[in-house]
């Protein structure tokens, strides 16, 4: 139980709690920054810290990106915005933990009829990265401000990265690197776009956006 | 002699349970830059109350006489069933820990019930508000118990603490963490701490558990105040029973380990009521589901 890779799972469902459970706009932003940057570790902590030239250049990049590029984008497109904080979400925040509870408690059991077929570092990790793609969703689907969207597509990202670190042995470098970059394009375009939606309506709600068809 | 060692905590509860209070006020006071009350003020509020008359309105029956003596009954009860430090409970035995956690609901019920006894819209806004909160928080208490009586496995309080080592803490630490943490919250939501109510207040539209006894006074209102501090030591006491597992082997070391381990408690209460507001009221449910979820985890993420 005492191993890091513990920890930083039962870091990783900490997170994704407080994101399904808080309002302001900027904390969650900061959380989901954390999150990027404990996760850029994971690869080190995974090896036992050796300090191979590949890993640290990884880990550098990840925690680079998610830990402050990402943050720095959305706090400047967060700026911009009249709205603060995530007002009146479809799914309440009490109602948002709770249905989190319920989902991680799901992904416990669904992690405990998956085994993996190589040693695994810690049995928490596939449940742990399950509930962490879970909440990702949770979050785009029951929030209606664009900018806490992203940042659920980014949860999305993080726990299929984590997924990919903690289970892949040696990863290859360049697929990694390559979805990393696609990332950053994504979040860079939608940065752009909720810029673009707030000039033009005024407000980030999507929900609101669906009224363009008719 | 056993019996008499074991009477030895209960009646330490007793006695020290004030204190605590007192060491808070304490720290509040140094936040503020005040001098404060003495350490010792609880002890004399409850003494010069218990040597006033007793106030009862012709509309109240006799559930609102009754109320803070079964109280304070109920939680006397439930401080014989707590080990601590080395000082081992003076009743033991399976499936203790739900009676301790009946046993604080049934002093709520009976705070409840004379607080609805006298008729008074506050107290009836008081006791809705208790009970809304203390809903919520029971489960985390209980499931936070439960998590502590998977790892151990024991049912048993008094198992439960003895098989609670320093191993937990390198084997299972971060279990530890979520369930101290559950416990911290609960312990400040009973109490009627600063995240949740604020203890100093007499706006009734502010507080939970003072609007609810307004109309004790005397001896019974002394009988609530003690069996409120009392609550403060117990939970404390859970507390430091998970979080701060001492067994030396050496008696005296474990048990002033365990004092000491109270009286930075209730700094650290203290602490955390000078330097938090008092969250909204609809935000409060929140924290104590949030509470409830670390406790969850806690019981989740055990290996199997």
């Amino acid at each position: 139980m005492n191993n890091t890779a513990d920890i930083v799972m039962i870091f990783l469902v900490l997170t994704n709690l407080i994101l399904l459970g808080s309002s302001r706009l900027i904390a969650c932003i900061r959380t989901v920054a954390v999150q990027g940057i404990v996760l850029g570790l994971l690869p080190l902590l995974l090896n036992g810290w050796s300090l191979e030239l590949h890993l640290v250049i990884f880990s550098a990049a990840i925690i680079t990106l998610k830990g402050i590029v990402f943050p720095w984008m959305l706090t400047g497109t967060l700026r911009d915005l009249k709205t603060q904080r995530e007002v009146e979400p479809f799914i309440g925040y009490g109602i948002s933990i709770v249905l989190g509870t319920v989902i991680l408690m799901i992904c416990m059991w669904l992690g405990s009829r998956l085994p993996l077929s190589g040693p695994a570092t810690s049995p928490l990790i596939v449940p742990v990265v399950f509930f962490t793609i879970m909440s990702g969703l949770f979050l785009i689907v029951s929030r209606k401000k664009a900018l806490t969207q992203v940042l659920g597509y980014l949860v999305l990202e993080n726990g299929i990265y984590a997924f990919g670190v903690a289970l892949v042995d040696q990863q290859p470098m360049l697929v990694e690197l390559g979805i990393l970059l696609d990332v950053f394009v994504a979040v860079f375009v939608m940065g752009i776009a909720i810029f673009h939606i707030n000039r033009e309506f005024d407000h980030i709600d999507t929900d609101k956006l669906s009224g363009l068809r008719s | 002699m056993t019996i008499v060692l074991r009477l030895i905590n209960p009646i330490l509860g007793l006695i020290a349970a004030p204190l605590l209070l007192g060491i808070i006020n304490k720290t509040k006071a140094g936040f503020a830059g005040r001098t404060g009350q003495p350490l010792l003020q609880s002890y004399y509020d409850i003494w010069k109350l218990f040597h006033k008359g007793a106030v009862y309105s012709r509309s109240t029956s006799w559930i609102f006489v009754a109320g803070p003596l079964i109280g304070l009954g109920a939680t006397v009860a439930a401080a014989t069933l707590i080990p601590f430090g080395a000082l081992p409970a003076l009743v033991a035995f399976n499936g203790d820990f739900l009676l301790l956690v009946y046993l604080f609901g049934l002093s709520r019920f009976f705070t409840v019930l004379c607080a609805l006894d006298t008729g008074s819209s506050f107290e009836g806004m008081g006791a809705s508000r208790e009970v809304t909160f203390s809903a919520l928080s029971e489960p985390a208490l209980l499931i936070g118990l439960a998590a502590v009586a998977r790892h151990t496995s024991s049912i048993s309080l008094s198992q439960m603490f003895v098989s609670t080592t320093s191993d937990t803490w390198l084997e299972w630490g971060p279990v530890s963490v979520l369930v101290g943490l559950a416990l911290l919250i609960v312990l400040l939501a009973e109490n009627c701490r600063i995240p949740v109510d604020d203890p100093n207040t007499h706006l009734e539209l502010t507080m939970i558990h003072e609007v609810m006894v307004l109309d004790h006074s005397g001896p019974d209102f002394g009988f609530i105040l003690y069996a409120a501090a009392l609550k403060m030591w117990l939970l404390g006491q859970i507390l430091v029973g998970v979080a701060v597992p001492v067994h030396s082997g050496n008696p005296w070391i474990d048990t002033s380990a365990s004092l000491i381990c109270m009286g930075l408690l209730a700094i650290l209460v203290g602490a955390i009521e000078s330097s938090m507001a008092r969250l909204k009221l609809l935000h409060v449910p929140q924290l104590l589901v949030g509470a409830t979820t670390l406790s969850i985890l806690a019981l989740v993420l055990l290996p199997r």
